[in-house]
């Protein structure tokens, strides 16, 4: 079955004329039809476009034939393609088709991939297992009564899942890395402003980022590679070059340094995540790196000052919801105010709504200076924190969830259980920096993730870490058992 | 410990033009008691001398001709209006 090989092993089949795109789309889409009944990672598969992509795409010269060629790709649902829905899996934008299309979708079609499908998430992004999703839930490969993680949870599981090699989600406050942590799988988080936020429907504005979940570092190193750089239509896209991150893959970590933070395995890390990371750890001194521990102080204080300055700016972001030029609409409603309430009462769910109103609070007279100003204040703190390891150390090295995947309702009574885990993701989101989870073993079965934290614009750096990480070990190879039956 | 009374709730609501009927206002009170409590962890750090910060990189604004690109089609954005006539958009009376 085609949709059990790598991208490598496709790329040939493809070049040598064995296997057409079309063939490609064709056992994708049927793939995604069989396994989705059960994973539910997708919201909207594109059958038709895709096809019809395909068959343009087989017409194609040699020459004009990339590295991602052909590749069937899903894209998260708060990243807008043209003439595809695009709900971000909200009651607000049930109905809502966008009229342009996301610079970091254009550039994937640019390449030569083959998007097949917007995948589930938590509404609007808010969340970490994709259970505040009005529409589905979505289920882990691993465990079906086990949460993907989330945000981007229908990006990882269907990846972990076999249905696609390739998907794109986004990471506010850890929203790619967690769930590829939870699901098996390699997800990048991207220094703020190498990827186009054009198209990205926006949470947290200072926060988000577009990254690629793949199943190996060299796929994912591909498709950044070919989404990342400047971008006219966001002014915060760097015009940093872009490297191609694949010559980063080189094996060789001698002498590198990294930094192990204490509190990264302290108190609330499940005593098995604890041993996984730490055989990792282990694993990354033996190919020659040097590790030492250090103290991020301020680690502890990320949390509650991402909850305050994401709420604020989703506070505002959201503000252009207001059930008239796109969105729910309420029927017969009697005069403009009566719209504004009731499309953003019954268009928005629990989880966002209450992110809003915190935002509100959070940004009103009176409370402006002592929470959302003191957060910032504190995001200084943070930000610095990184930038005084980074002064001697290559990367950081800790474990991307302090736990393996929930079950299906399990935490989403105890928000503070979800908030602690933030610990280890929020941090890098408030500082922009790059990070990226890798699979590095099990707890009680369910796939742990290795997180290598980088400073600005170290992407390269942290791909070449977690090459070399995986290649010397063998669990990127082991796969769910969803994924085998084909 | 409770910080939001319903009322404190429905006051911030109608800033974000969210409806808040009382059994719903008490419970996101409850709620965002529990976010507020979280957050006085930030008052234990002294942050008197340091600098809010705004933006993740220190980037300049950048500026450039101002030609029009990328301009949307008018027809295909009204799709997703509710009621529009003549290319405008059509909203019911701003007062009852």
């Amino acid at each position: 079955m085609v949709v059990n090989k790598t991208a490598s092993e496709l790329q040939s089949l493809l070049h040598s004329r064995e296997l057409s795109v079309k063939e490609l789309t064709e056992a994708t889409l049927q793939t995604i039809e069989e396994k989705d009944k059960t994973i539910q990672a997708f919201l909207t598969v594109t059958g038709p476009e895709a096809l019809a992509a395909a068959e343009q795409l087989d017409n194609l010269p040699d020459e004009k034939r990339g590295s991602l060629f052909g590749m069937p790709i899903g894209i998260k649902d708060n990243i807008i393609t043209k003439g595809i829905k695009t709900t971000c899996a909200s009651k607000m934008l049930e109905n809502f088709v966008p009229v342009y299309e996301g610079t970091a979708t254009e550039r994937v079609k640019d390449s030569g991939m083959v998007v097949v499908g917007k995948l589930n998430m938590d509404e609007f992004a808010m969340g970490s297992t994709t259970e505040h999703s009005a529409f589905q839930i979505t289920r882990n490969p691993w465990d079906l009564d086990r949460v993907p993680g989330g945000s981007s949870g229908g990006s990882a599981a269907a990846v972990a899942a076999g249905e696609v090699l390739f998907s794109l989600g986004s990471d506010t406050g850890g929203s790619v890395r967690q769930p590829a942590a939870f699901c098996g799988v390699v997800g990048m988080k991207p220094t703020y402003g190498r990827v186009s936020r054009s198209g990205l429907v926006a949470f947290g504005s200072s926060l988000d980022q577009i990254g690629p979940i793949t199943t190996t570092v060299e796929d994912n190193a591909m498709l950044l590679s070919a989404i990342a750089g400047a971008d006219y239509r966001d002014a915060s896209a760097s015009e940093k070059p872009v490297p191609d991150f694949r010559n980063s893959l080189t094996g060789d970590i001698k002498g590198l340094k990294i930094a192990v933070p204490a509190r990264y395995l302290g108190e609330g890390v499940d005593p098995e995540v604890r041993e996984a990371v730490k055989k990792a750890i282990g694993v990354l001194e033996s190919l020659g790196a040097h590790v030492d521990e250090v103290d991020l102080h301020y680690s502890r204080y990320a949390a509650p000052t991402y909850y305050v300055i994401s709420s604020a700016e989703a506070s505002s972001n959201l503000a252009r919801f207001d059930g008239i030029r796109y969105g729910y609409h309420p029927a017969d409603a009697k005069n403009l105010n009566e719209i504004y309430l009731r499309s953003r009462s019954e268009g928005f769910g629990e989880e966002v709504r209450k992110r809003v109103l915190y935002g509100t609070y959070a940004l009103s007279a009176g409370h402006h200076e002592d929470l959302y100003e003191r957060a910032q204040k504190v995001r200084t703190l943070i930000a610095q924190d990184f930038q005084n390891v980074f002064k001697e150390y290559d990367v950081i090295v800790g474990p991307t969830s302090a736990t393996n995947a929930y079950k299906l309702g399990e935490t989403i009574k105890d928000p503070l259980t979800l908030y602690a885990n933030d610990l280890l993701t929020t941090p890098v989101n408030l500082a922009g920096i790059p990070a990226i989870s890798v699979p590095c073993g099990f707890a009680d079965g369910l796939p742990v993730g290795l997180q290598i934290i980088g400073n600005h614009f170290e992407e390269a750096m942290l791909y070449k870490v977690a090459h070399a990480y995986e290649q010397a070990t063998e669990f990127h190879k082991q796969t769910p058992p969803a994924r085998e039956g084909n | 410990m409770s910080n939001f009374t319903k009322e404190d709730i429905q006051y911030y609501a109608n800033f974000a033009r969210i409806d808040m009927p009382d059994a719903e206002a008490e419970k996101f009170a409850t709620r965002l008691d529990t976010l507020l409590e979280f957050s006085d962890r930030l008052k234990e750090l002294d942050t008197t001398d340091v600098e809010p910060m705004t933006h993740p990189l220190a980037i300049v604004n950048v500026l450039r001709e101002d030609t029009p690109e990328d301009i949307l089609d008018r027809e295909e954005m009204l799709k997703s209006v509710e009621d529009h006539e003549d290319g405008l958009i059509k909203v019911p009376n701003i007062l009852d």
